[in-house]
């Protein structure tokens, strides 16, 4: 049975792989960006890349939630640890992104900072309810797949009384971070970034449905295809744009529709809209300050605002100089533009944020060998054997 | 950590929008608190120890499938600490 199906996806691949041979025309060019760090992975883990034509390329985007935060960020994190010694909860991707002096939160850990890894934000609540004489800070992270189960967490927190439990709030929005990267100036008029279309990301979406991506396929004039994370999903929404290319549309288009409404989830956004509201302005590595770009914890639940109540330092620190993850980040270039890639900077020793997260576009890339030109068929293979 | 996996829910808990759910012969607590209703046998999309949707037993099945045959599954089972 099992092979049967794999026959079938296998032909369904090369079948799609050929309508877009067929759909996109030599003339013109197809650059996607693919927003979400999903994407990036799954492009690469199956070689999507490959089955396109020359003239059909993938833009990787900023959707990779390790890899924007700024390294100020994960000082902050440290910071709590060390100085208010408070107990840090972090998601497991978090742990070995490098911060200052290429220090990371696994480091930290070994030199006696209280650092706990999490799956979920209950195992936060727990770690605060088991240790009511100690602080107990959960590091949040992630775009709009996160955010609600943080924002469940502080309600609960909130509901159960549980003072010593805090939050410090780094999450971020996709909207605004695709609305930036069209408005940047590679784009609009350095040309030096081409993006003609967008994969829009599966989970977040299916928490905030399609909506939020009419306004700026509408303004920048840019189609918008939400795809799911298989790679049939990933050429079949492919395809979808080719056409709205050809055809001159730029809408917002749902592949993943199996998931996805247009809507969304409404009780998430609904619990979100409650316990969050907008910053002003938030830095992205890789993007720089972004107006309305991240969410900070609303009045009635300051109590549970890490930033409110430890004082921080609040610093805007460099990247490792020569690390060129900022420019990876906005789809300026790619990861073996930079000289220290598989070099000095590898999975096992990572230098920059994009080589730790298996989302990032550097760890794709040196994992999957996808690097290794000439990019035909036998010669990869013969490489990678 | 952006992938999200389809689970069965197997049990509901009393009280706290928790509920257990089982995946590849495994069984994890989860919350469901992101849910209108949910029942037990609906499948869900598991996100960092939270359903943040139903799927049909499909769409979970497909997933789960190409996820095995990938190698994805060991890893995401190993990260949800199973
Ligand atoms: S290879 Fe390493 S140093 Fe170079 S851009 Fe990627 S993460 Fe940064």
């Amino acid at each position: 049975m099992k092979y049967i199906d794999e026959y079938r996806r296998q032909d369904l691949a090369k079948g799609l792989a050929g309508r877009i041979r067929r759909e996109a025309q030599e003339t013109r060019r197809y650059h996607i960006m693919e927003f979400c760090g999903g994407h990036t992975h799954a492009i690469f883990r199956y070689g999507v890349q490959d089955l396109m034509p020359e003239n059909v390329k993938f833009v990787h985007g900023p959707g990779c939630p390790v890899c924007v935060l700024p390294i100020g960020r994960i000082d902050g994190a440290m910071e709590l640890a060390h100085k208010h010694d408070a107990i840090l909860c972090t998601y497991g991707d978090m742990m070995r992104v490098p911060a200052s002096k290429r220090k990371s939160l696994l480091k930290a850990k070994a030199e006696g900072a209280d650092i706990r890894m999490v799956y979920s934000t209950q195992d936060a609540l727990k770690i605060a309810r088991d240790n009511q004489e100690r602080e107990v800070v959960f590091f949040a992270i992630g775009f709009e797949t996160t955010t609600p189960p943080t924002a469940v967490a502080i309600k609960q927190a909130q509901a159960e009384g549980l003072e010593n439990f805090s939050v410090y709030c780094n999450h971020v929005l996709t909207p605004a971070a695709i609305t930036h990267v069209l408005e940047s100036p590679e784009v609009r008029e350095l040309g030096t970034v081409a993006i003609d279309a967008f994969l829009g990301p599966s989970h977040v979406s299916s928490v905030i449905g399609s909506q939020p991506y009419e306004f700026f396929a509408e303004e920048f004039q840019r189609p918008v295809v939400i795809a799911g994370f298989e790679p049939l999903d990933v050429m079949q929404a492919t395809l979808m744009a080719i056409r709205q290319l050809n055809e001159g549309r730029h809408e917002v288009e749902n592949e993943y529709h199996r998931v996805v409404t247009r809507k969304g989830n409404t009780k998430a956004q609904a619990l979100v809209a409650e316990v969050f509201e907008l910053r002003r302005s938030f830095e992205w590595r890789g993007l720089g300050e972004v107006p309305y770009s991240a969410l900070k914890l609303k009045e009635p639940f300051a109590a549970f605002d890490a930033e409110r109540k430890f004082t921080l330092e609040n610093r805007s620190v460099r990247d490792v100089k020569s690390c060129e993850c900022p420019a990876i980040l906005r789809g300026a270039k790619k990861p073996t533009d930079c000289k220290l890639f598989g070099k000095a900077c590898t999975p096992d020793n990572p230098m920059g944020s994009c080589m730790v997260s298996s989302e990032g576009a550097c760890a794709a890339y040196w994992t999957y060998r996808r690097f290794v030109e000439p990019a035909t068929a036998n010669a990869r293979e013969e490489a990678v054997a | 950590m952006c992938l999200a996996l389809p689970a069965e829910v197997v049990a509901l808990a009393e009280a706290g929008d928790m509920a257990t759910v089982a995946l590849a012969g495994v069984r994890k607590e989860i919350s469901v608190a992101l849910l209108e209703e949910v029942a037990i046998g609906d499948f869900v999309l598991v996100h960092v120890g939270y359903a943040l949707h139903k799927v049909s037993p499909e769409e979970a099945e497909r997933t789960l499938q190409l996820m095995e045959e990938a190698g994805v599954l060991e890893e995401q089972l190993e990260e949800i600490g199973a």
